[in-house]
């Protein structure tokens, strides 16, 4: 077996009594980008929030591996804390809340670790560089008052700083500008090679910035088409009908 | 704190007590005669006596307030409480001449060393009477009066004469008049013309005995043209039985002077905290309340300003926290009496485990105060269902030229708040722990920053153990 970071197996979940995924398997392996398309609705962000264990998700069949464990009884945070991260598509506002001390009691919990004030700061200034961030964000308080693209760079900071073991971003690239979404692939890449990366998109365009190994298509919640990134660019000139109803394609 | 006295106390941190080393203790209960013997044993000048005296009278025959926590207030009872209690015959200037047992208090609570580090005077009050007093050198030398009210009266008969109760009557309310009474300690402070001290002096009130009644009377008068930042601290250990402090604040800030008052209160949750603060701003004097009430059984309190003189201006930054058997009935008034008068109140609440947290508060503008502005903002922050929070805002306005806002809020935490932080590695506690931190922040950036982090530290051991 190779180095399997998330194996989900026969995944059913539904919510408030409605079904939202109904079967669905997907491993990931380390070094591995896996994308994840679908039209809205399809089940593609509960994906994402069940795994890192959203208490609104009831997993009423099948089962998520974490690092070969199943997960089901570890919490939110203890799944951070084991190296699990998921950069929001609608990251919450914290008022009062500086991103500085934020990141660096973050940082603290997942690693486990008393960070030196120099240290941190050095690593800090690193990752902030790479995704080319003001220093006057550290200051404001957590995702209060940001343009959608703040918020997003800000979870990609979070995500070089966490240095997850699995990353899921949920549409991280909804709503960046050109300049922005090459950041953020940067951001992405730098992580990858080391990680097993989820990315849930509706654009081919993030992956002219970040190659993935394998495209996956949910209709009806569940993987209906997976294969290469040569799939993302038909979806992208095809849509999704000649998937969904394959005797009229 | 060693981890044993934690033990015993629970999650009060300063629910620790010393054995009780009276060396004067009034027998339970009140009467003249109790009033009397107070202001014999302080040597006191005949007007204070009588000024006691008729202040219990009035305290005899005075109503309950018919509002606030009613039902809670009948529960006092006013024959169990000990008035007066001196436990060392001194106020020292070194803390190595304070009896080891109340030095060994303050030391846990970190007075000594917050002294040394940052603060420019220093008054400790156990029970009755201040037992430790010091101030900086270079404050006196600038004429600078800080002392603990008792040797205020002795030393400046006049200047108490003046300005004593010229804020907040006896006739005030009925806890005012208790305290005219049978008051004792507190801290009595003049800043001459034109100084500007520049380091906080604070004043540190701790109850350690039983159905204690602490009652101390500070009065700080900031002349023309000077500054000063006093802070206030307050703890008391836990017992079964209820304990009363019921202090006045009495505040005058003369032209162009500028009075900041910041306190923490946090006496265990058995303690009835209810206090009159008031100040008078003449001509552009500046009076701000800085007023975070997170101990108590129940508090009523609503610092005052009489904004008396022309461009004066009035600020309250106030926080509530209410947990469990806990009522915070808090708020301000502020009362433009002056033309071009200006004010802030900002009150921020939070309730949990089924605690109550209250805004009262008055705005008042009179018919001749033309060209006032005020702005109210009141925030609400429910944890979790059981709790409640209510407000009661009143606005007097007398005239049409008034500039006033008034915004209010109730929110909950939400649960997409606790997800996005618990994603971060945060348990659940730890993320109300910093959710509440940040809801507090306009308040706590205001506080010394040694302040600022004490009481962070403070609301997050608030959060542990109780989320199930």
């Amino acid at each position: 077996m190779s180095d399997e970071i998330l194996r989900v197996e026969n995944l059913h979940v539904s919510v408030d009594d409605t079904r939202i995924l109904n079967g669905l398997n997907l491993t990931i392996n380390r070094g591995e980008i896996h994308v994840v398309m679908g039209r809205n609705g399809a089940g593609k962000s509960t994906l994402a929030s069940v795994i890192m264990g959203h208490p609104a998700f009831e997993v009423t069949e099948g089962a998520i591996f974490y690092m070969g464990t199943n997960i089901e009884e570890m919490s939110v945070f203890e799944r951070a804390r084991a190296g699990m991260f998921l950069s929001f598509q609608y990251p919450a506002v914290i008022p009062g809340v500086q991103v500085g001390t934020f990141l660096k009691k973050s940082v603290q919990s997942v690693r486990d670790e008393e960070l030196k004030g120099r240290a941190f700061r050095k690593e800090l200034n690193a990752a902030m560089a790479t995704l080319e961030m003001q220093k006057s964000v550290l200051s404001r308080y957590v995702n209060d008052g940001f343009s959608g693209g703040e918020k997003k760079r800000l979870e990609i900071l979070q995500m070089l700083l966490l240095k997850p073991t699995l990353a899921l971003l949920d549409e991280t690239d909804s709503g960046l500008d050109i300049d922005a979404l090459r950041i953020v692939a940067k951001g992405i890449n730098s992580v990858a090679p080391e990680a097993g990366c989820l990315i849930i998109t509706h654009y081919q365009r993030l992956l002219d910035h970040v190659e993935p190994h394998f495209v996956h298509v949910i209709i009806d919640g569940v993987i209906a088409e997976s294969g290469g990134p040569e799939l993302a660019l038909k979806l992208e000139k095809q849509g999704y009908e000649w998937l969904e109803n394959p005797a009229e394609a | 704190m060693s981890d044993e006295a934690r033990e015993a106390v629970g999650d009060y941190r300063f629910g620790f007590h010393d054995p009780e080393n009276a060396t004067i203790r009034f027998d339970k209960g009140l009467s003249e005669q109790v009033v009397r013997d107070i202001s014999a044993l302080k040597n006191e000048p005949e007007w204070m006596t009588d000024l006691r005296v008729k202040a219990y009278h009035h305290f005899e025959k005075r109503e309950m307030p018919s509002w606030g926590n009613c039902s809670e207030l009948e529960n006092i009872d006013f024959d169990n409480v000990t008035y007066f209690l001196r436990s060392s015959d001194a106020t020292e200037k070194d803390w190595d001449d304070v009896p080891d047992d109340i030095k060994n208090t303050f030391d846990r609570l970190g007075i000594p060393e917050a002294e040394q580090k940052w603060l420019g005077g220093v008054t400790a009050q156990y029970e009755s009477e201040a037992v430790y007093h010091s101030v900086r050198e270079d404050l006196e030398e600038q004429g600078v009066l800080f002392l603990d009210m008792d040797s205020g009266l002795k030393e400046h008969p006049e200047l108490v004469k003046k300005f004593f109760g010229s804020v907040i009557p006896h006739t005030d309310n009925k806890f005012a008049a208790l305290n005219t009474a049978v008051w004792s300690g507190g801290s009595f402070i003049y800043v001459p013309k034109n100084v500007e001290v520049e380091m906080p002096v604070q004043a540190y009130f701790r109850i350690n005995a039983k159905n204690m009644g602490q009652f101390e009377r500070t009065l700080i008068i900031v002349d023309e043209g000077s500054t000063l930042h006093y802070v206030e601290g307050c703890t008391a250990p836990t017992y079964s039985t209820d304990s009363l402090h019921s202090a006045v604040v009495e505040l005058i800030a003369m032209k162009g002077a500028k009075i900041r008052y910041s306190t923490i209160q946090n006496w265990s949750a058995n303690v009835y905290n209810l206090v009159t603060k008031r100040g008078v701003a003449h001509e552009n004097a500046v009076i701000e309340w800085v007023d975070g009430n997170i101990g108590s059984k129940l508090t009523m309190k609503y610092p005052a300003v009489l904004l008396k003189g022309e461009g004066a201006h009035a600020e309250v930054i106030s926080v509530a926290y209410a947990g469990a058997g806990q009522h915070q009935d808090a708020g301000a008034k502020v009362h433009h009496l002056a033309p071009n008068t200006t004010s802030s109140i900002l009150s921020k609440s939070i309730s949990k485990n089924g605690g109550r947290s209250s805004y009262r508060g008055i705005l008042q503008v009179t018919p001749r105060a033309h060209g006032c502005r005020s702005k109210v903002v009141c925030d609400a922050l429910m944890l979790d269902s059981e709790s409640r929070s209510d407000t009661y805002p009143t606005m007097e306005v007398g005239n049409s030229t008034a500039d006033l806002e008034h915004e209010a809020s109730v929110s909950k935490v939400s649960g997409d708040q606790l997800f996005y932080l618990m994603s971060r590695g945060f348990s659940e506690e730890e993320a109300m722990g910093l959710i509440v931190n940040g809801f507090f922040e306009p308040f706590t950036r205001e506080l010394p920053m040694e302040y600022a982090v004490e009481l962070n530290k403070l609301l997050e051991l608030e959060m542990e153990g109780s989320i199930g």
